[in-house]
């Protein structure tokens, strides 16, 4: 059989090449790390090389990278990763005596007492355990199941591991996914690559981001004309959009899931980030198990969560564990086994999701300075969060919901008919003309809203508010100009 | 959707689910192994849909309460979960391994058993064996975790220096910012230079490295770039029998085809282009054959390919235009003399333009193996050559969509790369400690092969590299039919039957696939020499008693 000629490729030609490359991986977009990231990137290097910009530096607002954006790690949860590093500091006196416990306890759950060694696939039991004991002290004592939680390489990993688990089907069988528009691009990412039918349903921009069940049954009627709904995810705090959940409105979410029939996949990760007066956070678990046993013994969830956000910004170490409630015995079987094939999380990552989870406690040496540092960043958010909404809602054709909570803010941005179409002239969606010509004039870059999703003629960006207070001023006002002189250059 | 397509089309498939969640865990995997490319696939996409989806699902959404089913059903079922999920199978942590935390558990409860722990031989977890980390690699990380002991006088001045450097690196000099998606820069530039030095001056590009998550990450990123077509153009990809499961996994969730080349035992577990030429001659009768992945030193078997073998491999890939996936995670890890471990890179380029030019190849490495061990951090770093450039582009995409490889296994990687020099003060101690564990391997690797091949119905092929043994096993025809009434294949059975025994966690054979009629084992060499010898003693004894239990 002559294969050269069996997909016309010419005999020179690639084995692999874009024609005949994994279909579904084609339609993956991850706008967070997209093209104006890579413009960003090589502009970098062009200052570095001396190449003369209107800026001196790059500020990267596209991503909730505390870490990048100078904030700093919390010092027990650091000292007790550099005890388990390097043991030998376990002798050291200038270690808190509870820095050094805990690093034992890791310790001795590890194979040879080694972070070195392959954990468990589903995670490090001792860790697990305090995963499930946080969980019930958030829930106020709702019974959690160390059994129930996998750990996970950030929670993108856990979200892509159910996903795989609920796709299946095919034609007008196929495994559809509800997900907000806008939402976080990891979402229909995953879905592409897996070839699911994503389902949108839009937050409600006008009651700051709120998640509408009548919007969510409009959604899931018009998508059973074409596809199999079996699950729908929420993100709360929302990303990229900041929205808190109302306890009223997870209700009726969970009310709506069971109702049809459906997988619930809660995004938690900013489960410690809310600063709007009069919102709280309300885990899905608690909210479910307060319904009464009709609801708690039968709707299907996952909750995720990670390391990486609240005051913590490790994303480098990705952290996270999620929690399957409900979940069929025999699939939850499957679950186990499709996880070990990667063999285990990142080791550091698990020690130190078992410092998030189970930090100093009052009669502890750490705990002082613990709860200081902690505060510090989680204040010091909230008073970003205001500053951001303030700033931006004061320039016309800028108008910002409030940041409730999470790490950004999504405002929405008036753009001229002019722009539009000389966005189009350029071939680019006009959001992305926009975000361009921010940073190649300023060197500030946001993500598009288009990378997110949004209604149809309306315009966003998504930026982090995680630059220090005096920076972020000063990225708001640049912004703020940016926005006026645009508006006129193409009015 | 391409990939479940094809899982859903294959008759074999339905066979499997009215056969039972058993046996999706028992240990006959040896067999689906061995027939998953004996079976074409059906060429009737849409009849075979539908009465699967009426039989399986059944759940058509908005009738669910009218029809009968019961509300209470769950959302997601065996039955109607990822049927490519389904097919999964990964022996190394299977059932046995289950069976062997159970027993550690029991144990642990007093319960009383005829051995005093378990001993999990199963897994190349090389610091779980005792195995101690190399002090220099842990210096650096715990300067990196805690930036505040550069200022310790305890800690060397190389380990300081390499830990700034990989801090400068990162995003707000900290390890806990997201790195790019690719890897750290730095650290990709230190693996260039490592591959040129490694290479003999064969130069390499920082931008064709990817650092990983673990291999296994960059094995299934690659495959699942790969695989593409329906049908008979259904991506098909080489590998060898017996495999490191990984591969069959990764296939069988990608729904991509396996076509298994077999090694030869006879010959020391080499590979022979003609054999390959077979698998590759009936595979196309069915696929599109695209890919071939080569372990080298081999994982379950240990051999180590000669310079010779690879340029055929290359000549055989270039011939017969296939992209060529070269796992090279136990590069350091040859034991045998006269045995050399020789990058495919390397030899591709020794083989001049005409094919270093054209062959598409990935190059697979990891912190996990060789003298490191180093296993939880999920290090790791894979090369790209001669990748198309609206590929790679892909390549790039994807990866984004997972952030980044956890840091501090990014850093990790660069020291193991970039290890102390002559003249530093690290030097000799990292050296020593090199020493000590790559020669204790290689001490274990001909004493587990001296003492198995003692035993009479066990040969064992000489470890030439790698972690593990993979001596054959003598099953006799009544032991054959007891496992076969039990319900599992012999293997397995004799595996179980060692580990309520003797407390030893084995791998079966049929978890990595073998030849029909053949039994084997993999058990790690890693344990301590002392712990090693009773172990061995341990299997021998076993063996014997169960060849007279069975005779």
């Amino acid at each position: 059989m002559s294969q050269q000629t069996v997909n016309g490729v010419p005999s020179r030609g690639k084995v692999l090449t874009l024609d005949n490359m994994n279909p579904n991986v084609k339609r993956v977009e991850y706008a967070v790390r997209g093209p104006i990231v890579q413009r960003a990137v090589q502009i970098e290097k062009e200052l570095k090389e001396g190449v003369k910009k209107p800026f001196s530096e790059v500020i990267k607002a596209n991503i909730g990278d505390a870490h990048a954006m100078g904030q700093k790690p919390i010092t027990f949860l650091r000292q007790v990763l550099a005890l388990c590093s390097y043991p030998e500091l376990l002798e050291d006196n200038k270690f808190p005596e509870d820095a050094k416990k805990r690093a034992k306890r890791i310790l001795q759950a590890c194979g040879g007492h080694s972070i070195g060694a392959y954990s468990a696939s589903q995670g490090i039991e001792c860790v697990r355990q305090d995963v499930a004991r946080y969980i019930e002290k958030r829930d106020g004592g709702i019974s959690s199941n160390p059994d129930n939680i996998y750990l996970s390489t950030g929670a993108s990993d856990a979200i892509v591991t159910m996903l795989k688990l609920l796709v299946c089907g095919e034609g007008r069988d196929r495994t559809g996914v509800m997900i907000s528009i806008p939402q976080y691009p990891l979402y229909s990412a995953a879905l592409a690559d897996l070839g699911a039918v994503q389902v949108s349903y839009y937050l409600d921009e006008d009651k700051c981001w709120s998640l509408d069940v009548a919007e969510l049954r409009r959604s899931l009627n018009a998508a059973r004309q074409h596809c199999n709904p079996r699950v729908l995810c929420i993100i709360n705090p929302g990303n990229p959009t900041g929205q808190v959940q109302s306890r009223q409105c997870i209700e009726d979410v969970i009310r709506f899931a069971k109702e049809e029939h459906l997988f619930l996949m809660a995004d938690e990760v900013y489960q410690d980030n809310v600063y709007a007066e009069g919102c709280k956070f309300h885990s899905f678990k608690k909210v479910l198990f307060e319904m009464g046993p009709e609801y708690s013994s039968t709707v299907e969830m996952a909750s995720f969560h990670s390391t990486s956000k609240c005051y913590m910004g490790e994303c480098g170490f990705r952290g996270g564990y999620m929690e399957i409630i409900n979940m069929d015995p025999e699939v939850k079987a499957q679950l186990t086994k499709l996880v070990s094939v990667r063999l285990c999380p990142p080791v550091p990552g698990q020690a130190l999701l078992d410092l998030v989870v189970n930090p100093p406690q009052p009669d502890e040496p750490s705990y002082t300075t613990f709860m200081k540092e902690r505060t510090v960043v989680l204040a010091d958010l909230a008073e970003k969060a205001r500053l951001t909404e303030q700033i931006f809602n004061k320039v016309p054709g800028i108008t910002c919901n409030p940041v409730q909570g999470a790490m950004y803010t999504f405002p929405r941005i008036t753009l001229s008919q002019k722009a539009i179409d000389k966005a189009k002239e350029e071939g680019q969606v006009p959001d992305m003309f926009y975000c361009m010509k921010l940073l190649e004039e300023e060197g500030i870059c946001l993500v598009p809203g288009s990378g997110f999703g949004q209604r149809e003629g309306t315009f966003h960006f998504r930026m982090t508010i995680l630059p220090p207070t005096e920076k972020l001023k000063v990225v708001l006002h640049k912004i703020s100009e940016f926005h006026l002189r645009f508006t006129q250059e193409f009015s | 959707m391409s990939a479940t397509r094809m899982q859903l089309l294959s008759p074999r498939n339905v066979l499997l689910l009215s056969q039972g969640r058993n046996e999706l865990f028992a240990g006959c995997s040896g067999a689906r192994v061995c027939s998953l490319t004996s079976h074409p696939l059906s060429s009737s996409p849409g009849r075979a849909l539908s009465s699967l989806s009426a039989t399986r699902r059944g759940l058509p959404k908005e009738k669910m309460s009218e029809n009968g089913v019961s509300s209470r059903a769950k959302v997601l079922t065996i039955d109607t979960m990822n049927p490519t999920v389904k097919k999964v199978e990964y022996a190394v942590r299977g059932p046995i391994v289950q069976r062997a935390v159970e027993l550690e558990r029991e144990l642990s409860e007093g319960i009383k058993k005829p051995f005093a722990e378990v001993i999990k031989a199963n897994i190349g977890d090389a610091h779980a064996m005792g195995q101690q980390p190399i002090t220099f690699f842990r210096q650096v990380l715990a300067l990196c975790s805690y930036p505040e002991l550069l200022n310790d006088s305890t800690f060397p001045e190389d380990a300081k220096s390499r830990a700034r450097r990989i801090l400068q690196s990162c995003g707000g000099n900290s390890m806990g910012s997201y790195s790019a998606s690719q890897g750290i820069d730095s650290v990709r530039q230190d693996v260039a230079r490592y591959i040129e030095r490694r290479d003999g001056g064969v130069p390499c590009d920082p931008d064709n490295i990817y650092l990983t998550t673990g291999a296994s990450d960059g094995i299934v990123t690659m495959l699942k770039l790969l695989v593409c077509g329906e049908g008979a153009t259904r991506t098909g990809v080489m590998i060898s029998i017996p495999q490191y499961p990984l591969y069959s996994a990764a296939l069988a969730e990608l729904g991509a085809v396996q076509i298994n080349y077999y090694l030869n035992e006879e010959k020391c577990w080499s590979m022979d282009i003609s054999e390959l030429q077979r698998a590759l001659d009936e595979a196309r009768r069915h696929c599109n054959p695209r890919a071939l992945c080569i372990i080298n030193p081999g994982n379950p078997t240990g051999q180590v390919q000669s310079r010779q073998c690879i340029e055929d491999v290359i000549r055989f890939a270039a011939k017969e235009r296939l992209f060529l996936m070269a796992d090279e995670v136990y590069q350091d890890n040859v034991y045998a003399d006269g045995c050399q471990f020789h990058s495919f890179k390397k030899v591709l380029f020794e083989m001049g333009p005409e094919y270093s030019n054209t062959v598409e190849l990935v190059s697979f490495h990891s912190t996990s193996k060789c003298y490191m061990g180093e296993c939880g951090f999920r290090g790791g770093y894979m090369e790209i050559i001669n990748m198309d450039n609206e590929v790679k582009a892909q390549l790039t995409k994807l990866v984004s969509v997972r952030l980044c490889p956890p840091v501090p296994g990014q850093a990790l990687m660069d020291l193991v790369v970039n290890p102390p020099q002559p003249g530093e003060p690290s030097y000799e101690n990292f050296i020593k400690e090199r020493t000590a564990t790559l020669s204790a391997l290689a001490e274990k690797a001909k004493l587990t092969e001296q003492v198995l091949n003692t035993v009479q119905g066990i040969s064992c092929n000489p470890v030439q590299g790698a972690m593990y043994s993979f001596p054959r096993i003598t099953i006799s025809a009544k032991a054959v039919k007891e496992a076969t009434d039990k319900g599992q294949q012999p293997d397995m059975f004799y595996c179980m039957k060692m580990l309520e025994e003797t407390g030893i966690c084995l791998v079966p054979g049929s978890g990595f696939g073998q030849k029909d009629g053949t039994y084997h084992f993999r058990m790690t060499i890693l344990p301590p020499t002392d712990k090693l010898k009773i172990l061995l003693n341990k299997v021998k004894e076993f063996h014997q008693k169960f060849t007279q239990q069975y005779t």
